[in-house]
């Protein structure tokens, strides 16, 4: 009898201990689990995303300045980021210029494979309204009410924001439209603006000009990693001359970028180390150059589509949950009052005892 | 005190400049020459180098297919002509209307002051036909040109094939920005002279012409084609226009990168491009071009129908094909090619060409520097006092006295050389009836012979001239009048240069020493020889002979000449037709101040 029981007890303990460690590891699983997919989620701290996609020339022989900007757009675009949430910016219409002898394209291969014009571009300033005030304006929010949604940049303090600026620059400056610059301390300024009114999270900074280095040589705002496709000094030269159309279509640094945004898909792991490493010298000419100083994290650890795509994080799982079993919860707490004619009779019969008391002759001084 | 207000100073500077004065002049001079020649070393090469950004490089993919039906259609045109005596209008229009171009006619016609013997034509009338491409898509504000001219017997029908054709071939083109105009212009200058002055509303040279029924937008380039060949072994570029003009040299530079990248022999001037100019030979035969180059601007001669476009601010060129003993060929396609490359390219521009400056005053400065340096010389002679007499005449007296014996004795020489300018400006033509009565000349001829004539009469005037002023000239006159010539001169051979370097240029060559030397004191026979060798007329003359030299077609004396009449009438019906300055400029300018130096010569 003693044996039966120590045995009962001993399997009980056993059980017990067996179901117990189950259970918590199974929770420790499951805890474990949580952790790395909510880790994940939250490793880059951002919840949306923005582009901004500047080309600062006009006149028909700045057609590869726009062709640039249409390339990342379209890469930005099909990696998941919407219209309403890129501000896309060109100086002059190349689709529709009369120079153009493929009207209502613009091509970024020559021999014309790949048009990146398309059919459903968005542009949301466009010729004469692209300017160094208008651009300022939509970095730093400061834009009159009257402005449309589609005109802004509506980010918030989780927002990652791609800027990208192609035309002619200089040393220290950048070319708008034959007619202003703007400087690179111009920028930073307006960069710390928006980390005081924390209207961003992280910021990828990717220009493609002549000695665009010295574009970003005075951020001073924290996370802010930026690349450029020239040293001071050095000149971004540019990339697939056609001559049915005749003009240079693309440049070198955003050509190569652009076949590199190609074999990125939204769950690529890809990572910035491998962006800084596009358009070699070999391939470029000029040295691309980037800064990292600025950016909390490791450029090892952000992804291209923290950037360039708008990932919302999907876990498939495989189990069935059950929807259906009626889900037991406490009675929402209603704030109560009395009900309305209750009041309301109330209110007559206190009127009707005053006049009662005091008389009816009052009864015009209220009336 | 200053530098200049401080008498001691002062005496001693111009001192200086008196004691120096000759060495100066000649070193002004010398250097003057030597940077002219300099200039040889690198010069009007047609390098690659653009300063236009939209013209870039040569990129674009010509795929004109069409140059046999081209030359058939020069046959037809030429077949045509013939039968119709002159311009075909009908067939043009009705050929250019079938290439589905807007075509309109003008009328002009034109008497010349007196015949031209060297085209045989008095009375001119005639018809310009040209097409209108329009721009399939873009607003009809700027237009670029075309054109062939027409010209009688065999020549340049190749020239109307290969336009038309082109036609044919941008019609079906949709990337055009501009209207293109197509251009058959006939008889030459004087159809081009009218079709420009109505197609810009103004009416210089009183030309009758019909109003334009058609225009394009404002015309930002043109080219004028000339080829009567079926096939060619190089193509000339012509440059120089009307008054000295040359257009953008961008343009320049861009036919020869055309013709570098198309494979086809480019020459200026008749002569190749060379890359030795270290060695002696490529140095002279730069020099030559450059020679060659400066006497073509100095004669104001439009030497193309693009010559006149130029007063516009329309850059334009002509494009000679010339078909020589070489043995590469080129076929009218790739002509063709060339062609639409070009337009291609201009049909890119987005704004008109730039101003191309060049600074060669620094040159001309060099040389009238002297001339300067010569009126500060005479201006401190003049400044010291005279010698006091030994009568009891007062100063004041003799000064007032003085004074205006100086003023009329300038003022005279000067008023009538500038009547003897005038009178060589009009009476050549003005007589030319009476002339021809008198004498048994033509009346090219009779306007020639007169301009010499009242040119040799002009030499004759220094002594009337002293005969009809009272009293002699004095020791202070002359200088005073030397003073005035020199300043003219100094200020006329500056204006001259701004606009037409080139002339201004031979001109300084030529008068500046004039200017430097002479005095009354000078022997007078060897420096009256020296200063009509040195006169414009003479310089014209000797130009003829050298510009047939460089030309490698030398003349004898007989045919030099003949040569140098022709010149001269030629000089006159431009400046009558297209309204070209060298002939007022030498008449009413450059003679009368020329004269006055003589004038100083021969003064007692």
């Amino acid at each position: 009898m003693i044996l039966s029981t120590t045995l009962e007890f001993c399997i009980f303990i056993y059980l017990l201990i067996f179901s117990f460690s189950y259970f918590t590891l199974h929770s420790c699983c499951l805890l474990y689990l949580c952790f790395d997919n909510a880790g994940q989620f939250f490793s880059s701290g951002h919840t949306n995303n923005w582009a901004v996609l500047v080309c600062t020339s006009r006149f028909w022989f700045n057609y590869r300045h726009v062709a640039n900007t249409l390339s990342v757009y379209r890469s930005v675009k099909r990696l998941g980021i919407p219209d309403s949430h890129i501000v896309l910016m060109l100086a002059d219409d190349m689709a529709c210029n009369h120079r153009n002898p493929k009207p209502a394209t613009v091509f970024s291969h020559k021999n014309m494979e790949l048009n990146v014009y398309g059919d459903d571009v968005e542009v949301d300033y466009r010729g004469y309204e692209v300017t160094v005030e208008n651009f300022l304006r939509v970095l730093t929010g400061r834009l009159p009410p009257s402005t449309p949604r589609s005109k802004r940049l509506l980010s918030d303090d989780r927002s990652n924001i791609l800027i990208y600026l192609t035309g002619h620059g200089g040393n220290g400056f950048l070319k708008f439209q034959d007619s202003e610059e703007i400087s690179n301390v111009e920028l930073a300024d307006a960069f710390e603006q928006m980390w005081q009114k924390r209207r961003y999270n992280e910021l990828l900074f990717i220009i493609d000009t002549c000695q665009g280095a010295s574009m970003y040589e005075r951020f001073y705002s924290p996370n802010l990693m930026a690349l450029a496709s020239s040293q001071v000094g050095e000149d971004s030269l540019s990339h697939q001359p056609d001559l049915a159309i005749g003009v240079h279509l693309m440049d070198r640094y955003t050509f190569y970028l652009l076949e590199f945004l190609e074999d990125i898909h939204p769950a690529s792991k890809t990572n910035m180390n491998d962006l800084f490493k596009v358009c070699p010298k070999s391939q470029c000419v000029s040295t691309p150059g980037h800064r990292t100083d600025l950016f909390l994290r490791d450029p090892g650890s952000v992804l291209i589509t923290d950037f360039f795509g708008s990932v919302r994080k999907v876990e498939i799982t495989m189990e069935t949950i059950n929807l259906t079993d009626p889900i037991k919860q406490k009675p929402k707490q209603k704030d109560w009052h009395p009900p309305d004619g209750f009041i309301l009779g109330l209110w007559t019969l206190i009127l009707l005892v005053f006049f009662k008391l005091y008389g009816m002759k009052h009864l015009k001084h209220i009336f | 005190m200053g530098l200049l207000s401080d008498p001691n100073r002062r005496r001693a500077l111009i001192s200086l400049l008196t004691r120096l004065n000759s060495p100066i002049c000649v070193v002004c001079y010398m250097a003057g020459v030597a940077w002219f020649m300099g200039l040889a070393f690198e010069p009007f090469t047609l390098r690659t180098y653009m300063s236009e950004n939209a013209m870039g490089s040569t990129m674009v993919e010509e795929r004109f297919p069409a140059g046999e039906r081209a030359l058939t259609t020069g046959r037809e045109f030429s077949a045509h002509k013939k039968k119709a005596g002159g311009m075909p209008v009908d067939w043009l229009v009705k050929t250019m209307q079938a290439r589905g171009l807007e075509v309109f006619t003008q009328r002009f016609s034109r008497k010349l002051p007196f015949p031209d013997e060297n085209k045989e034509r008095y009375m001119v009338k005639g018809t310009n036909v040209y097409g209108i491409l329009r721009a399939p898509r873009a607003p009809r504000t700027e237009a670029l040109v075309l054109s062939a001219p027409c010209t009688p017997g065999d020549s340049n029908n190749q020239a109307v094939g290969l336009l038309l054709g082109l036609a044919q071939y941008f019609r079906n083109q949709i990337y055009w920005a501009k209207d293109i105009i197509f251009l058959v212009n006939e008889h030459d200058l004087i159809g081009m002279q009218a079709w420009l002055e109505g197609y810009h509303h103004t009416n210089t040279t009183g030309m009758d012409w019909s109003p334009l029924q058609g225009r394009g937008g404002s015309i930002q380039a043109a080219l004028s084609l000339e080829l009567s060949s079926d096939v060619i072994t190089s193509m000339d570029l012509v440059l120089e226009g009307l008054n000295g003009q040359l257009p953008n040299l961008d343009l320049a530079n861009l036919f020869y990168a055309f013709c570098q990248k198309i494979g086809v022999l480019c020459t200026i001037q008749g002569k190749l491009q060379r890359n030795d100019w270290d060695s002696v030979s490529g140095y002279s035969h730069s020099v030559q071009t450059m020679m060659l180059m400066v006497m073509k601007q100095a004669s104001g001669r439009p030497w193309g129908d693009h010559g006149l476009f130029l007063r516009y601010h329309i850059e334009a060129a002509s494009i000679k094909g010339i078909n020589s003993f070489r043995q590469y060929k080129t076929d009218v396609t790739t002509i063709g090619r060339l062609l639409e490359g070009m337009y291609r390219k201009l049909n890119n521009l987005l704004e008109p060409f730039g101003l191309l400056l060049t600074d060669y005053m620094l040159i001309l400065t060099l040389l009238l520097h002297l001339t300067v340096v010569q009126a500060l010389d005479l201006w401190v002679q003049l400044a010291t006092p005279p010698p006091r007499t030994e009568d009891g005449i007062t100063d004041k007296e003799q000064v007032r006295h003085t004074y205006y014996f100086r003023v009329l004795s300038v003022l005279t020489p000067l008023v009538i050389s500038h009547l003897t300018g005038v009178a060589l400006y009009t009476l050549p033509i003005q007589f030319q009836e009476m002339a021809v009565e008198q004498f048994p000349v033509s009346e090219t001829e009779a306007v020639v012979l007169t301009a010499i004539g009242v040119y040799t009469a002009g030499l004759a005037l220094p002594h009337n001239t002293h005969r009809l002023l009272s009293g002699e000239g004095t020791e202070q006159g002359w200088r005073v009048l030397k003073l005035v010539a020199v300043l003219y001169l100094a200020v006329l051979l500056g204006c001259t240069a701004l606009i037409n370097f080139s002339l201004g240029f031979i001109l300084a060559l030529t008068l500046v020493p004039v200017a430097a030397f002479v005095t009354p004191h000078v022997p007078k026979v060897l420096s009256a020889f020296i200063l009509v060798i040195l006169s414009p007329a003479c310089t014209l003359l000797f130009s003829v002979f050298f510009f047939q030299e460089l030309q490698e077609l030398p003349v004898s004396f007989q045919e030099g000449w003949l040569l140098y009449l022709s010149v001269i009438s030629q000089g006159i019906l431009d400046h009558f037709l297209y309204g070209s300055l060298v002939y007022p400029l030498i008449a009413l300018l450059v003679y009368p101040c020329w004269l006055l130096f003589w004038n100083i010569l021969f003064w007692k």
